[in-house]
């Protein structure tokens, strides 16, 4: 079965002249579904069977659970906002497909620009179709909020493809994080649609002045029908959110009331469990942390950096307690891990290889600041709840110069070294 | 005060203060205080049983004697014992250096302990083998011409003292000449009942330091011999600060010298006493302290050297990585290294006269019938080795080992410099999600493999390339491969952008190609890191 398919696959292959575009495609997909038969020439004769596809391949495993829990929050928040189903399994059919509906699609237009983009810079260069963009197109999904227009999502992912990668030669030498640097085009060009209070749940708006649930044509003309069918629960249009609600995050609680305000409206257990709005994949705390040790475990992200980058929120968290001068600075350090999305950018944002600083030492400094600055943005400046996208992209322009300086640190001590072993 | 009295102190202070703050405590965290009063005191009680029995343990293990080589007895292990940092009690007295760097990479096709039977008839002397050799030598026989083992074969025009000798007593039956002439090959059928040309012994005891390496030069014997930086010819008019010799390969299926130099003790130490004679500095010897006893005696019964002891994965075998733990070279310093076959080799010349350039030469890999070890003299003819092998085009035979050896043909022949050949599959095959679902075991050093997680199964390995060249993306999987205070990563980006000054700073002159081969074998990218290492030894060393 395998032979009469790779015979299949190697009968459709495009001429490379007559159709360059389609034969990048072709191979684009070709050393997907199988791995080249190329052999080692000069150098090591055998080789290491890990790769960059596979590396990649194992991030996008760790955010699994995140893509499972975030597709199910989207439809939890949208109901609780409505005052239905609280309870985790109660209409799970409706939460779970709701999520569906809002996720798919940010995944789809997120890849298939990202991807596309990909391509046709692949076959304009000549070189094969590089792994890049696997995890960006699956990290860019689970930080952006559930309800973004798609049309503005396909524009930061160009934008980020383009300017922040393409532009500066490909995979691998991009300065910043491609899934952030779309996220923060948003941030600054759509600020409406990514900050406040009334865009982390989805599928409300605003009729006469009142929140209501409203929901597309796949969910009333395609859900409904066949949740009738099995005689199940549907989705109601036109319901008002409960009163007095209000979509905050615990960030812009916090920001505005302190630790009271946020505790007044989410349980510390409840934010560690993801029960809250949010960006899609951020929310549930212990996922997360699973990915994150799964990468560590299997030693593809730096635990240096995300060692680092908590030991600079402690530090600056504890700080900032004793300085205690707003109410966003009396909530206790420890429970910054919960609020906001600090685990899943100290996960799977900041330890990004290629934009990060390069050498051990240097990781230390850069995970440090980012957890420093990051908290400094989040507690200290009324704009922007958040500071984790801002303090990576911040520290990833730096990285190179960290990387500098420990290099030269490293120069000077093999010099020194050499002196010493000289007059001995 | 002892363990026990300590542990049932601070337990009883512990409680104490508890009792206390519980006592003072009332409402709802009283209920929370004893609930965990009561956990406290379940784990002190099972802290004391096994306490107890764990010295009760300690105790008989004494009683009955046990415990005299220094094993610990007891219920819960020793932390160093989960660590594994205890040194096996050869290695007490001695320099020890150790690296938690490296990989071991786990293959199949070992060469068992025994002496093939293998007739080889064809050798050859390659000028390409020998770096840093000028273009094209001075040939100095014709084909038809028979010639000694010793006899000279060419010699470089750079330096016309160089001698490069037969290994073998035989007719010249081909010159293969290249482009513009040069040489590639000069092929001996070798005789026979071999003979050998003698030389004036000289006398270690007596000889200086001139005499001696013209005598060497002038039987061919110096090019047994590498100098660094740059793991080129020697020069012969400079005096080495050190001479450097690693008595364990550990390369993959790399031959057991212990094995191969067995019963040679006399020469070898009669070798070393040569060396020392060569060098200003001292003649140093890089020992295994990785096995549970000491190495082979042949190496640790040497005198007039310098010992240490290296524990640790490959490349820790590298004479590279131990020169750089032992006395790094700067720039300017001039060292020279040579394999410990070669060492008895000279030996012999200083004991007999006679130029016998025969080693052991181990056949590995996973592909063949038989491994094992052969004796022969350098440049044997691969078809004679393997004769009795079935090697296809599906084969790739390999002059080395799989990480920095040379590929050769069927009718090619092993190089000088080499101990050992493999012979492992070409890869030539697509594989169905062959980088996600790998059916068949590949060794790697990244644990998202499951031979890898279960602590290094072994494999066959194939020469696919396993997936395609990227650029740098994975930072610091260089760092864990070599065992050297060197920024790899950093090292190769200034090569490929030719920044001349940072390879020096950065210590380009401490590696070459072998050092480096584990990080190339590593490489998510699929960079050509020996080629580019290269590439930046030859910029260094035209520069001058």
């Amino acid at each position: 079965m395998k032979n009469s398919l790779l015979s299949f696959f190697l009968k459709i292959e495009p001429d490379k002249k007559k159709s360059p575009f389609m034969h990048t495609l072709y191979d684009g997909f070709f050393t997907f579904a199988f791995a080249p038969n190329h052999v080692t020439k000069g150098g090591v004769h055998v080789r290491d069977g890990m790769d960059l596809k596979r590396l990649m391949f194992h991030v996008v495993i760790a955010l699994q659970l995140c893509y499972l829990f975030g597709t199910y929050n989207i439809g939890q928040q949208h109901f609780s906002a409505l005052g239905m189903y609280e309870g985790f399994l109660e209409g799970f059919h409706l939460k779970i497909f709701y999520g569906l509906v809002q996720i798919l699609p940010l995944f789809v237009v997120a890849n298939v620009v990202g991807l596309g983009i990909e391509f046709f810079y692949a076959y304009k260069k000549g070189h094969g179709i590089e792994e890049g963009f696997l995890v960006s197109g699956a990290l860019i999904p689970l930080v952006m909020p559930p309800a973004l227009p798609l049309w503005i999502l396909a524009i930061s992912v160009a934008f980020a493809v383009i300017i922040g990668k393409e532009a500066f030669g490909g995979t691998g030498m991009n300065v910043l994080n491609i899934a952030l640097l779309s996220r923060v085009f948003i941030f600054f060009a759509y600020p409406t649609t990514i900050s406040g209070d009334d865009v982390w749940v989805a599928g409300l708006e605003k009729v006469d002045g009142v929140w209501t649930a409203s929901y597309n044509f796949i969910v009333t003309g395609v859900l409904n029908p066949v949740f009738e069918s099995f005689g199940w629960a549907t989705y109601q249009n036109g319901i008002a959110v409960v009163d007095g609600y209000s979509g905050a995050t615990p960030l812009s609680l916090a920001a505005k009331g302190g630790w009271e305000a946020v505790t007044a409206r989410f349980t510390p257990e409840q934010m560690f469990w993801g029960n809250i709005p949010g960006s899609v994949g951020e929310t549930h705390k212990l996922f997360v942390l699973m990915g994150a040790g799964l990468l560590i475990y299997l030693g593809i992200a730096s635990w240096r950096i995300m060692v680092s980058m908590v030991l600079g929120l402690v530090v600056t968290g504890i700080l900032l307690n004793m300085w205690d001068a707003t109410p966003a600075m009396n909530v206790p350090w420890y429970y910054h891990f919960s609020m906001g999305s600090f685990l899943f950018a100290m996960a799977f944002m900041a330890t990004d290889p290629v934009t990060a600083a390069a050498t051990d030492r240097g990781k230390l400094i850069y995970g440090f600041f980012i957890g420093a600055i990051g908290l400094v943005i989040r507690v200290l400046n009324p704009a922007y709840p958040e500071g984790w996208m801002l303090a990576i992209l911040f520290m990833n322009v730096f990285a190179p110069l960290i990387d500098h300086f420990v290099v030269e640190g490293h120069i000077s001590k093999r010099k020194s070294r050499l002196t010493k072993l000289a007059n001995s | 005060m002892n363990r026990g009295k300590f542990l049932f102190l601070s337990l009883s202070l512990l409680l104490g203060s508890l009792t206390e703050v519980a006592a003072q405590t009332n409402g709802e965290g009283s209920q929370f205080l004893l609930n965990s009063l009561f956990v406290i005191a379940a784990l002190v009680f099972f802290a004391i049983v096994i306490q107890v029995s764990d010295n009760l343990m300690a105790i008989e293990a004494k009683r009955i004697g046990a415990d005299k080589d220094g094993n610990h007895f007891g219920l819960m292990p020793r932390f160093y014992e989960l660590v594994g940092t205890k040194l096996p009690a050869y290695l007490k007295n001695e320099k020890v250096i150790i690296s938690k760097k490296g990989f071991d990479i786990p293959l199949e096709g070992k060469a068992e302990a025994e002496n093939l039977n293998v007739s080889v008839h064809r050798f050859s002397v390659n000028p390409a083998n020998f770096k840093g050799i000028s273009p094209i030598p001075k040939v100095l026989v014709e084909i038809g011409d028979s010639v000694k083992a010793g006899d000279p074969i060419f010699y470089d025009k750079s330096q016309p003292d160089f001698i490069f000798s037969s290994p073998v007593s035989g007719e010249i039956v081909e010159i293969k000449r290249g482009e513009k002439r040069a040489i590639n090959e000069i092929v001996i059928l070798a005789d026979k009942t071999q003979q050998y040309k003698t030389f004036d012994k000289p006398n270690i005891a007596t000889v200086s330091r001139e005499e001696l390496v013209k005598s060497l030069a002038s039987s061919g014997l110096m090019t047994l011999f590498l100098q660094r930086p740059f793991n080129i010819l020697p020069n012969l008019s400079i005096v080495p600060r050190d001479i450097f010799i690693s008595t364990f390969d550990s390369a993959p299926l790399a031959p057991d010298l212990g094995y191969v130099l067995k019963g040679q003790e006399i020469t070898f130490q009669a070798g070393c006493e040569a060396l020392s004679k060569l060098t200003s500095g001292k003649v140093y010897l890089g020992l295994d302290g990785n096995g549970d006893t000491d190495a082979a005696s042949i190496f640790t019964g040497v005198t007039g050297v310098e010992k240490y002891y290296f524990r640790g994965k490959h490349p820790i075998g590298n004479v590279g990585v131990q020169i750089h733990h032992i006395k790094p070279i700067s720039p300017e310093d001039k060292v020279w290294t040579i394999n410990v076959q070669d060492v008895a080799i000279i030996g012999k010349f200083m004991l007999e006269g006679i130029v016998d350039q025969t080693r052991m030469l181990a056949i590995t890999g996973a592909e063949l019938k038989h491994t094992g070890y052969a004796k022969v003299p350098f440049g044997a003819s691969m078809s004679d080795l393997l004769s009795s092998e079935e090697v296809t085009e599906e084969h790739r035979i390999i002059s080395g080992d799989v990480l920095s050896g040379t590929q050769v043909s069927k009718e090619g022949f092993v190089g000088f410099y080499d101990d050992q050949i493999t012979v492992v599959a070409e890869g030539k095959n697509y594989e169905l999600f062959g980088w996600l679902l790998p059916l068949d075991m590949r060794p790697s050093v990244s644990k998202t493999f499951p031979g890898t997680l279960l602590g290094g199964v072994a494999s066959a390995a194939n020469t696919n390339n396993r997936g395609e060249k990227r650029a740098f993306v994975v930072t610091g999987e260089y760092d864990r491969l070599l065992p050297m205070d060197i920024l790899p990563q950093q090292l190769f980006k200034a090569i490929v952008v030719n920044d001349v000054e940072k390879m020096e700073n950065l210590g380009i002159h401490e590696l070459v190609e072998e050092d480096v081969a584990l990080c190339e074998f590593g490489c998510t990218s699929k960079q050509p890191l020996q080629s580019i290492l290269r590439s930046g030894l030859d910029v260094i060393k035209a520069e001058g």
